[in-house]
């Protein structure tokens, strides 16, 4: 489904420094496979889903989707930031509904659906509030309706579950799980907390940070369905010490 | 609960302005101020009565000053808004005009403008637009300018059209700002529009307030100001409706 091969994005910033945000990255995503980027902050994940979802070029490499080069945006793929980013002047359905107005979908074919979202990721009878009157929890559920809508192939979440508590975490987490068994797509997920990469992941892209590159694929042989009692089994466990290897490893290495 | 905060709300404020009026009028009696240093407030307030046909006449030719600059101080202050949110080269062009245009005294610049437009009600307009049209360029550039770019990059992955993303984003996302520079600007062009009429006019609140002086007529002058006021904070509410009908997500909902 997703192809990058040798991709690399440096820029430079407004003091004229170059930055390497990305650097030789190869990685192959199947159809409906869920993936995630786990690593510090500043090792290019969130860089890596705009070059994926053609909001920026890569300066080096190419990325196929679907064997088709990216050159633009792909509007066959939904967003999710860490930050819910709802509009505060529309209901929680209109906001649900913006994803397929922007496309230029006819937006009253989608209430429907819309409705059914909600109801899925428990907001049934929120669709009249405003944003503000949701709680964080809340209101990323909304974003993430607002990206599955146009029921996209492809979905990019950029640390969706960052802003939010402990046990909302958790909880968001499974429910994404649910989601994605009914609804199968394509997932890329940026996250820098390690359990949670690898409670979601069919594979574990870990990452090592200036300039962001791969340090290694781990396939997370977990069965699904998961749960949070997944995260005292041996195989969790031995995965995750694989990944807080590869992550602090180097950073004991004196430069 | 209610009842509490309708004491607070509105009964502490008006018993205030009740006990602090009685006093005034306590004393300009027991100190026997003269009427032309401090009239007493009954002295104000039975001038304006009889003043009241006279009052309609030149309150209309101020607030229509006032709402002229307004309307004008929008209609440019926005579109610049825009040009300087989305065209960098423009913004280096135009925002050091207005920051210079802003710095200059308008008082300073009143005279030259009646020079120029003559001594009708346009350069009492074209005051009250240039002391008002500041905040709303500033505020609604900034409103403009404050979407995340989250939303930014989102329309752009669902490939819609800048225009639409400034109508159903960017527009939208604004409209607070424009709102607060709005509500500063009726009051200053308020301002405005009196400064045009001080300089020389012959209707208006402004010229009566300086007629009134130049006569020692201070009851006059008091009762002129008064009405100023009065028309100052209902236009400012007027604005605050708007805004309230405009932006209803910004009213918090009634506690159930």
């Amino acid at each position: 489904m997703i192809r990058l091969d040798g991709v690399g994005k440096t820029y430079r910033t407004r003091r004229g420094d170059v930055v390497r945000a990305v650097e030789d990255v190869t990685l192959h995503v199947e159809a409906n496979e869920f993936v995630t980027l786990v690593g510090p902050s500043g090792c290019g994940k969130s860089t890596l889903l705009k070059l994926v979802a053609g909001l920026t070029p890569p300066t080096a490499g190419a990325i196929h989707i679907r064997e088709q080069p990216v050159r633009e945006p792909f509007a066959d793929a939904g967003f999710v930031f860490q930050q819910p980013v709802l509009l505060p002047w529309r209901s929680v359905l209109d906001n649900v509904l913006f994803s397929v107005e922007m496309l230029g979908l006819d937006s009253r074919l989608y209430r429907k659906p819309a409705l059914d979202l909600l109801e899925l990721t428990g907001l049934g009878g929120f669709e009249t509030k405003y944003p503000r009157e949701l709680s964080g929890g809340m209101q990323q559920r909304v974003a993430i309706c607002r990206a599955l809508l146009p029921d996209p192939s492809l979905l990019l979440m950029d640390e969706p579950f960052g802003a939010l508590d402990a046990m909302t975490r958790e909880e968001m987490s499974l429910e994404l799980l649910r989601v994605w068994e009914e609804r199968r797509k394509t997932i890329l997920f940026v996250t820098h907390s390690i359990p949670e990469a690898i409670l979601l992941a069919d594979r574990v892209v870990v990452m090592t940070p200036r300039p962001g590159r791969i340090a290694r694929i781990l396939e997370v042989g977990l069965p699904r369905p998961r749960t949070m009692e997944l995260e005292f089994d041996p195989r969790f466990k031995a995965v995750s010490e694989e990944v807080r290897g590869l992550i602090f490893a180097r950073r004991s290495v004196p430069r | 609960m209610i009842h509490r905060r309708l004491v607070s709300e509105y009964l502490v404020p008006a018993a205030t302005l009740v006990g602090a009026l009685l006093v005034w009028e306590a004393a300009t009696h027991a100190l026997r101020i003269p009427r032309f240093v401090m009239p007493a407030p009954s002295a104000i307030l039975a001038e304006g009565w009889d003043w009241r046909y006279r009052f309609l006449g030149h309150a209309w030719v101020t607030l229509y000053e006032t709402l002229g600059g307004f309307a004008l101080s929008i209609a440019v202050g926005v579109p610049l808004a825009v040009l300087i949110v989305y065209s960098p080269v423009l913004r280096s062009a135009i925002y050091p005009l207005i920051v210079l245009a802003q710095s200059v005294p308008k008082i300073a610049i009143a005279p030259v403008l009646l020079l120029v437009l003559g001594y009708g009600e346009i350069p009492k307009v074209v005051v009250a637009f240039l002391v008002a049209f500041f905040p709303v360029v500033v505020d609604t550039a900034t409103g403009l300018a404050a979407t995340p770019p989250e939303l930014l990059d989102l329309s752009r992955s669902y490939r819609a059209s800048a225009f639409k993303t400034f109508v159903k984003v960017r527009l939208p996302m604004a409209m607070p700002f424009f709102f607060a520079g709005a509500k500063v600007a009726i009051t200053l062009a308020v301002i405005g529009a009196v400064v045009g009429e001080f300089v020389g006019s012959d209707k208006g609140l402004g010229y009566v307030i300086l007629s009134a002086t130049s006569y020692w007529k201070t009851e006059l002058a008091f009762s002129s100001m008064i009405l100023l006021s009065l028309m100052a904070i209902v236009l400012f509410g007027a604005v605050a409706l708007v805004e309230r009908l405009v932006c209803p997500w910004l009213t918090p909902a009634a506690d159930e």
